[in-house]
């Protein structure tokens, strides 16, 4: 680190701010998008009256959140009940930081990484600081000293856990195929030609090789953000709100911020293991060489598929809400346990024999 | 016990509600083998809770998620409806049927106002009678339609609901042609109705039946293959025939578990006889089938609206009985004897024969009866009415024994508690 610069400074502490900003917009527009996205699914016309689409319908609601009397309630253990917010909230907004959008720019004699901090370690981290989520909602449902809030955060811990393993398995496979948890890497490995189909060249995305790790993991990261069907933890008809129940105004609200936050990671996760992240959407090479751009362009078309991708799974997140009831708590754990463990354990099985006989 | 009470005191309070003792005379049971019953926590399940439909209350004491022991509470919205009868006119009680079953207030206008006209023998024209069987089919589809859709958002599933809900605000809309409130009607008067359906509405109604039919299909695609719906209804809140003839269920809940009964076939009122529909009864008792039998009979409805909007023909809606017949607004207007008329009927009631009535019809949730007493006057001597959800709401502690929270959820939602109507 002593060999730093202050360039080298300057780009990082650029790299943090832009990173962060993405990561605060989330919320806004997420909830833009969920309700129009809902409201598209339903028949109904969602907020329309503030900004054009009600775009700024958002703006108003933070502004609402931060204005709104914000008590707390007398029988809360006041210092964990203020904590948690933001022990849910900054795990979620550190675990983006390995993840890249772009691949190294070469400029001179510098490497730019288009993310926060490529560490050699990218996955193992994002493993064990999203898991530090959790604790957040833990100390919620605790310090609420609510019998809904605990049952809501005893929930949740337990989904947090099972499903946590699973996911974690899943990507086992491909760590294997690729052989790096460098996020980087894998990004990098997924550009190759999987199958060539005449003019149709399958890459070698993780999705193509790791269909059974995908559904895995996708299925666990609904679990792992508490998004429907696997909302348990505030599974509003049963327990009311879960671990939530006892915020209002901007506490609330950096809950859900958390939330959504949660959501980006996991899209760009999906996108970064399972659908190539940056690398470029069909036909963007194509467009690529038309104009002839250079380098920065082609950094620029890297970012806009990787975040072309990520937004099709939060739109998948969305979509899926809004279609499908939720599960039971103890067949939630049954799911976990009985089936997404054994189908893990067995993809790594698969894998391993299908790299044995080297057909990947 | 070791340790101090005073750490406990919100739990002992608790159990002294459950057990009726003042709380420095309860014990707590201990089962001396269970080593965790300290474990046990009692929650309050409503009357302010987002599953409660209506101010219902159930106190459960849970097991992990597990229902151990659980009682249910009524009666946050009584309005001593049954007392009022006995002191308003048969007319001005008209009002108060409405806010029986709030979700499907025209089969209670259409069943009262069908208890007092047996008392005094009026028989209704024809007309009359088939626009109050439309009314009350619109009716049946409105509150059934209510009932999956809500139990469906209880299990997280709101776009189901949604669906079903922009079909009952057209529905609504129809009604609100008849007789100018959506919700709270009050259309039908003894021996008539408050208005002629407008003209054209028929055919009105016969085209939002053709858009409700689809939307009950696209609904039903939706929901009923969907494998987590399967797995949160099925085997879930189980209420099998015999407790179902224990506890006098009745409607949809009963035939879901086998109760092949609907009044509307077994004991024809008004014109049921001549038109044809089918009763779906299903086996289990479940969650899943008292939805899919309240989805079939939504389509079932729909048939018979359109029946009976081909049959509906122009004529009457009034008996033309002096004793009953609201004086036109024409008459009262311009001629002395109609204003007497009119004031007369309004502030003093017209008189009903002494002798007693009991009038049954199959509403959306099961029987609906109305027996009135009258010894001669303008007001009933008793009034007494059957709501088909007390006797459904007692049916929950035992459907809930030993179930999760969730499926009590999933259990209450199914069989469409109406609170107006338990509470009366």
């Amino acid at each position: 680190m002593s060999s730093m610069t202050l360039l080298d400074w300057a780009i990082l502490v650029g790299k943090c701010v832009i990173t962060t900003l993405i990561m605060l917009q989330i919320a806004p527009i997420m909830a833009w998008v969920e309700r129009r996205g809902s409201a598209l699914m339903q028949n109904r016309l969602g907020p329309n009256r503030i900004g054009p689409f009600g775009l700024l319908q958002s703006l108003c609601d933070g502004v609402k959140f931060i204005f709104k009397e914000d008590p707390v309630p007398g029988h809360v253990n006041a210092f964990y009940y203020v904590l948690a917010p933001l022990v849910s909230l900054v795990p979620a907004f550190m675990t983006f930081a390995v993840i890249p959008w772009a691949a190294p720019l070469e400029l001179g004699d510098r490497t730019i990484t288009f993310q926060v901090a490529n560490l050699n370690v990218g996955l193992l981290y994002i493993f064990a600081i999203a898991s530090l989520g959790v604790y957040g909602i833990i100390m919620a449902g605790w310090a609420s000293n609510n019998k809904y809030s605990l049952l809501g955060s005893l929930r949740s811990s337990c989904q947090m856990i099972s499903y946590e393993l699973s996911m974690g398995l899943s990507v086992v496979g491909i760590l294997m195929v690729f052989s790096s948890v460098n996020l980087t890497d894998i990004a990098l490995a997924q550009g190759q030609t999987l199958l060539q189909l005449g003019p149709v060249a399958i890459p070698k995305w993780g999705f193509f090789v790791q269909p059974l790790g995908f559904l895995i993991f996708c299925t666990a990261a609904f679990a792992e953000t508490n998004r429907l069907p696997f909302d348990l933890p505030e599974g509003e008809s049963e327990i009311v709100a879960g671990y939530h129940l006892e915020y209002g105004s901007m506490k609330f609200a950096v809950f859900m911020m958390a939330e959504y936050v949660n959501m980006f990671t996991a899209s760009g996760l999906m996108a970064t293991l399972y659908f190539g992240g940056f690398q470029l959407l069909p036909g963007m090479s194509q467009l690529h060489e038309a104009i002839g751009g250079g380098a920065g362009i082609m950094a620029a078309l890297q970012a806009a598929s990787f975040f072309a991708k990520v937004a099709f799974f939060m739109w998948f997140f969305v979509w899926v809400r809004w279609t499908l009831p939720r599960f039971r708590y103890d067949q939630l754990m049954d799911l976990g346990w009985k089936v997404m463990l054994p189908l893990s354990l067995l993809n790594i099985f698969l894998t391993g024999a299908l790299m044995y006989a080297k057909v990947i | 016990m070791s340790e101090p009470r005073s750490n406990r005191a919100g739990l002992f309070e608790e159990v002294a509600v459950i057990q009726g003792k003042p709380s420095d005379q309860v014990s707590i049971h201990r089962d001396p083998d269970d080593l965790w019953d300290d474990a046990r926590v009692i929650v309050n399940i409503g009357p302010t809770h987002p599953a409660m439909h209506g101010a219902l209350r159930m106190v459960a004491k849970l097991n992990g998620e597990t229902i151990e022991k659980s009682y249910c509470e009524f009666g946050y919205t009584h309005r001593a409806k049954e007392k009022l009868g006995e002191n308003r006119t048969y007319h001005n009680f008209i009002v108060y049927t409405d806010r029986l079953n709030y979700c499907s207030a025209l089969i209670n206008n259409v069943t009262y106002a069908m208890a007092v006209e047996k008392l005094m023998g009026i028989e209704v024209p024809t007309r009359c009678t088939w626009i109050r069987m439309v009314c009350c089919e619109l009716a049946r589809v409105i509150d059934h339609l209510i009932c999956v859709g809500i139990n469906a958002v209880d299990l997280g599933a709101f776009s189901f609901f949604l669906y079903g809900f922009h079909q009952r605000e057209e529905a609504y809309t129809l009604i609100e042609k008849l007789c100018g409130a959506r919700l709270t009607t009050s259309y039908t008067r003894i021996g008539g109705l408050m208005h002629d359906a407008p003209e054209g509405w028929e055919k009105e109604v016969k085209d939002w039946v053709k858009r409700t039919r689809k939307v009950i299909d696209e609904m039903d695609s939706l929901l009923t293959g969907n494998r987590i719906w399967h797995q949160r209804t099925k085997g879930v809140g189980v209420f099998n025939r015999e407790q179902c003839l224990q506890y006098s269920w009745s409607g949809p809940n009963a035939r879901a578990a086998g109760i092949d009964r609907d009044l509307r076939r077994d004991q024809p009122v008004m014109f049921y006889k001549d038109v044809e529909f089918d009763v779906p009864v299903a086996q289990n008792g479940d969650v899943f089938d008292r939805y899919s039998v309240r989805l079939e009979e939504i389509r079932q409805s729909l048939n018979i609206i359109a029946q009976c909007c081909d049959k509906v023909k122009p004529g009457p809606v009034w008996a033309e009985d002096k004793r009953i017949r609201i004086p036109d607004k024409e008459v009262v207007h311009n001629t002395m004897e109609g204003l007497i008329h009119h004031f007369k009927f309004f502030m003093t009631g017209f008189d009903v024969p002494a002798g007693e009535a009991y009038t049954t019809f199959e509403a959306a949730n099961g029987e609906l009866g109305f027996y009135i007493v009258s010894k001669g006057g303008p007001r009933a001597h008793r009034m007494r009415i059957r709501g088909p959800s007390v006797w459904h709401f007692q049916g929950l502690t035992p459907m809930c024994q030993g179930s999760k929270v969730a499926d009590m959820v999933a259990a209450l939602g199914s069989i469409n508690i109406i609170a107006g109507e338990l509470d009366r």
